[in-house]
């Protein structure tokens, strides 16, 4: 009862923390640019606009179009129950309901449907953003997947809460793989989240953007959704990147006192990771389209080389 | 259980045989009880597979035929009865394809008796090679199936490329029954028997060397068949120009059963395995998988790209057979079980989207005429349950969660992330690259396969005959919606087919999963739950839950529920038209330029001035598969001359003919004496 119940509230602090993080990200960013912030909580504000506002929908759009938002959702609600956020030892760990390949899958799935609903509308907006969100996906995705072997041939599990409780327990070494694995997972985590260098999160109407013209032709709740996933998909890269890699504070057990040490810790971590996004967003310019190839395969070389360095050095 | 097989076998003959007794009698009744007897011989082969499977008995039939040492004879164990209820289910889903897609070959010239002849016969002799219990009922079979599906190829033989195709694969299907037959004499030798359970119990009487050789041979024999890389040319050029039923047989099922053969020869006819076998069936596996999917991604012709993402497959399904032996050779029989469990599961599970697919592709090709993904486009308005189906074989074959195609992969990732436990470190590298490529793979199948429903089904439509599509007949609407649903049944409770495919292994080798992991129907745990799970009935109801759970708080709190329908944004401009969207060609072009080095490419910009001062600029995109040109196309020359050179001895002078035989019978009497 008391590990549903933390599962549960797990998934809600995902649903209520990520528009604060994605608000914590632009205040930062403004500030380092010399510019007046917006207030940390106006994610929420445009959420709250989003869903209260009459949806449009594109006369040529079919059934997909209008599934794909509430598919993107359920799948980020599903990512929120699978990635352990600030604890480990639950009981249900064992009976997980998908693996990391799980979770890669899904999120493969809600991407499968936004590139097909791009494509529904038949503007050459759409088109692009699908066809471009491909060409990332298409080498991000195996990536990830190569980050998250490497931890689990470590842990010699697939299941994210043993892979962590694995590397909470084992004494600290500096591994060779963790270090490529690290980097690969963080260039990966800005790929994927349409961050700078890849894609402009804060552009619309431009040439070069990718996730913002697939979801061109969206408004309304379906806007809300849309982004509201986003913003959970970027919190749950940003919670992998921190619990595996920094695993310190997480709760091992199921008492108040430790569970809030995790909760703090793992809202602290995040916003650190945040200011680091923010620093390097500003640091960096956003590639040209065909200049992001380069940038996903040493993503994807510095991936495999994690798995190689494994299996050769460590084993 | 004998009584099915048997009966299904000759139903199957049967319903070949009648159109050839009742020639141009009644041909819409004709139609129908063809077609029925073929779903008849389809329940057969269900029924009769999974009693095998289920009830783990085997069964074995001898008919002699009057000559020594040739005779029939038949056996269904575990193996044969999977790939024999693989074959029923696809065959079931065709049997009311049939009537509704013979319909466009009505007063043509195409003799729809002859499709009817050699499909039944078709399918008779592939279940005949599943059930063959010697090399000569093998054999026999094999060259049937390979025959029957050669005059299914050319069936439309007015088309010069068609008679190309099919000469083709008539010549790489020879070459298949070539390395098979010395594989099999090779076994034949040392064994001295015919019957495979001779052979199998000598199997230790071989030598290391002639074993490798029988493997090699096995394997190239098998892998032509299958279609791996670099041998898979022939598949690419027969599927798109087969009647899209006999290409869905013939990619569905035909590639299966040489799936079923190497498995029968590597697993049970050789004896010891060794892992260098395992390592060469991987690695070609790797490549294929890649090589299919890369020539996939760029095909415009709906069905020469299902043809492609067949290499792919099939590829995916070598990587898993190659685990397998790389496992059993290495004292992990567990999990080896493991690797063959997963192989196995997505033959089943290619077998079925692929059919779908390739119906899918019928069905379009039926009401637009259309082979051309540019050419198509809106579909999903015009015929929304044909789209719904293609989707689902799309959402299957691009890997994806919650369908099938993820449970086979899962299964297949999770045997490779088991290297920790093997000897050589060679073996610990490898692997992991091929799960690598079977990560990037999957990736571009997703690419694939939403270029594909994107482009066809999507957006506005194209041409004048893709706007004026129709809805599909409804028996071509059931087979698609059974094998969709079979797609889901298999995507959502994977435990209960792995229960059942469990059983292969253990009496392939006598191993199998631990019984405690494959019995939950809510988990699947194949190594254990420490290691990893995955619960495809949760993740499925709690997509679908929390997307009803959404909708309806959206409604009670966001704006009142009605959508207003406006047009697309035209940045201002007006008159977006169908050209405005983006192309097949366009949509991955981002993908061509990354990875330009595997294709040969042949691009060609031509401009031109009208009369009316505008500039009309041409674009030509060519891909050719690089195997096929430098590997093939020499080949071919070189063959070519090397005929003509022979052709000298060909002088037309009936006195120098009569020499050459004098000459002949003269040095074959000095070798007998």
């Amino acid at each position: 009862m008391k590990t549903l119940l933390i599962e549960i509230i797990q998934v809600l602090l995902f649903l209520a923390l990520s528009p604060l993080l994605l608000g914590w990200i632009k205040c930062l960013k403004c500030l380092l640019q010399n510019r007046r912030p917006p207030s940390i909580i106006q994610p929420y504000f445009n959420l709250i606009k989003l869903i209260r506002k009459q949806t449009i929908v594109p006369c040529e759009a079919s059934w997909i179009f209008r599934f794909t938002p509430y598919l993107m959702f359920s799948v980020s609600i599903l990512a929120g129950i699978m990635v352990p956020l600030f604890a480990i030892n639950l009981p249900i760990a064992y009976m997980q309901i998908g693996d990391v390949i799980v979770l890669i899958g899904l999120f493969a799935l809600a991407r499968f449907f936004l590139v097909l609903a791009g494509m529904d509308i038949g503007t050459a907006f759409g088109g692009m953003g699908s066809s471009r969100e491909m060409l990332i996906s298409s080498l991000a995705e195996p990536s990830a997947l190569l980050v998250l072997f490497t931890l689990a041939m470590t842990a010699s599990s697939t299941n994210l809460y043993l892979i962590i409780k694995h590397l909470i327990e084992s004494s600290f070494v500096l591994r060779p793989s963790f270090v490529f694995a690290f980097l690969g997972l963080a260039m990966i985590t800005l790929a994927e989240t349409g961050r700078i260098p890849i894609d402009n999160p804060a552009t619309h109407l431009e040439l070069t953007m990718t996730h913002e013209a697939m979801i061109l032709e969206y408004s309304g709740r379906y806007l809300a959704l849309i982004e509201w996933s986003a913003q959970i998909k970027l919190m749950v890269y940003l919670v992998l990147l921190s619990n595996i890699f920094f695993p310190w504070g997480i709760a091992t057990n199921l008492t108040l006192s430790s569970l809030s040490i995790g909760l703090l810790a793992t809202i602290l971590k995040l916003f650190g990771f945040g200011l680091i996004l923010a620093i390097t967003e500003t640091n960096l310019a956003k590639l040209r389209l065909f200049r992001a190839p380069y940038f996903l395969s040493i993503t994807f070389m510095l991936c495999l080389l994690a798995i190689l360095s494994h299996v050769i050095l460590e084993i | 259980m004998t009584l099915i097989t048997i009966g299904s076998i000759l139903i199957a003959t049967l319903s070949g045989l009648l159109p050839i007794i009742f020639l141009k009698r009644w041909p819409t009744l004709l139609r129908l009880i063809h077609s029925t007897l073929i779903g008849l011989a389809g329940l057969g082969f269900i029924s009769a597979g999974l009693l095998t499977l289920s009830t783990n008995q085997s069964i074995i039939l001898n008919l002699t035929t009057g000559f020594p040492a040739i005779s029939w004879s038949l056996h269904l164990d575990a193996l044969s009865g999977f790939f024999l209820s693989l074959i029923g289910i696809i065959v079931i889903a065709i049997a009311f394809y049939i009537p509704f897609y013979l319909r466009q070959y009505e007063n043509t010239k195409q003799s729809i008796n002859s499709l009817m002849f050699f499909t039944g016969l078709f399918l008779a002799s592939m279940s005949l090679v599943i059930l063959a219990n010697n090399i000569f009922s093998f054999l026999f079979s094999w060259e049937m199936m390979s025959l029957t599906s050669y005059f299914l190829v050319i069936y439309q033989h007015q088309y010069a490329e068609n008679r190309k195709a099919a000469q083709v694969y008539l010549l790489m299907a020879h070459l298949s029954g070539l390395f098979i037959l010395l594989a099999f004499g090779i076994l034949a030798k040392f064994s001295g028997a015919y019957d495979f359970q001779t052979i199998h119990t000598h199997a230790a009487t071989l030598t290391p060397l002639w074993a490798n050789i029988a493997f090699l041979f096995a394997f190239l024999g098998f892998g032509i068949k299958s279609g791996m890389v670099p041998v898979h040319v022939w598949l690419p050029k027969a599927h798109p120009v087969a009647p899209s039923h006999i290409s869905a047989l013939m990619s569905g099922v035909m590639l299966k059963v040489a799936i079923y053969g190497l498995i029968r020869i590597v697993f049970n006819l050789l004896g010891v395995i060794h892992w260098q076998w395992g390592m060469l069936i991987m690695c070609i596996g790797g490549l294929s998988a890649l090589w299919g999917i890369l020539y996939a991604l760029m095909q415009n012709n709906l069905k020469r790209l299902l043809a492609y993402s067949s290499v792919e497959n099939i590829g995916i399904i070598f990587i898993g057979l190659g685990l397998s032996v790389i496992f059993i050779s290495d004292g992990h029989p567990m999990l080896g079980a493991l690797s063959l469990i997963a192989a196995l599961y997505h033959t089943l599970n290619h077998a079925v989207f692929k059919s779908l697919l390739f119906l899918g592709a019928g069905a379009i090709l039926q009401h637009t005429h259309e082979h051309d993904l540019e050419n198509m486009g809106g579909l999903i308005h015009k015929m929304p349950q044909t789209a719904l189906f293609f989707l689902i074989g799309c959402i299957s074959i691009a890997a994806l969660p919650p369908f099938n195609g993820f449970v086979s992969e899962w299964l297949t990732f999770q045997a490779s992330l088991q290297t920790s436990v093997l000897h050589s470190n060679i073996m610990r590298v490898v692997i992991p690259i091929a799960a690598a490529v079977l990560a990037l793979t999957g990736a571009l199948a997703a690419a694939c396969f939403a270029k594909v429903y994107g482009v066809a089904f999507l957006g506005k439509s194209r041409t004048r005959h893709a706007r004026h599509a129709r809805k599909t007949g409804l028996g071509m609407r059931f087979s698609m919606a059974a094998l969709a649903s079979t797609c889901l049944l298999l995507g959502i409770f994977p435990a209960f087919i792995i229960h059942l495919i469990n059983k292969i292994p253990a009496s392939l080798f006598g191993t199998g999963l631990s019984p405690t992991h494959v019995q939950h129907w809510l988990w699947i745990a194949p190594i254990s739950f420490k290691v990893s799970s995955y619960s495809s009935p949760i993740i499925c109801g709690g997509i679908i839950l929390l997307c009803i759970i959404t909708y309806f708080l959206l409604r009670q709190f966001g704006h009142s529920y009605a959508y207003k329908k406006n047009p697309a944004w035209d940045c201002g401009f007006g008159g977006l038209n169908t050209r405005m969207q983006y192309s097949a060609t366009a949509f991955v072009m981002p993908i061509r330029r990354v990875f330009h080095n595997a294709w040969q490419l042949d691009e060609k910009i031509t401009t031109e001035n009208t009369e009316d001062g505008d500039t009309k600029i041409r674009y030509e995109l060519r891909i050719k598969d690089w195997i096929w040109t430098t590997c093939y196309k020499p080949l071919d020359k070189y063959i070519q001359k090397s005929a003509k050179l022979l052709a000298h001895l060909q002088g037309g002078n009936m006195r120098i003919y009569l020499a050459y035989t004098f000459f002949t019978l003269l040095i074959l009497l000095l070798v007998v004496s």
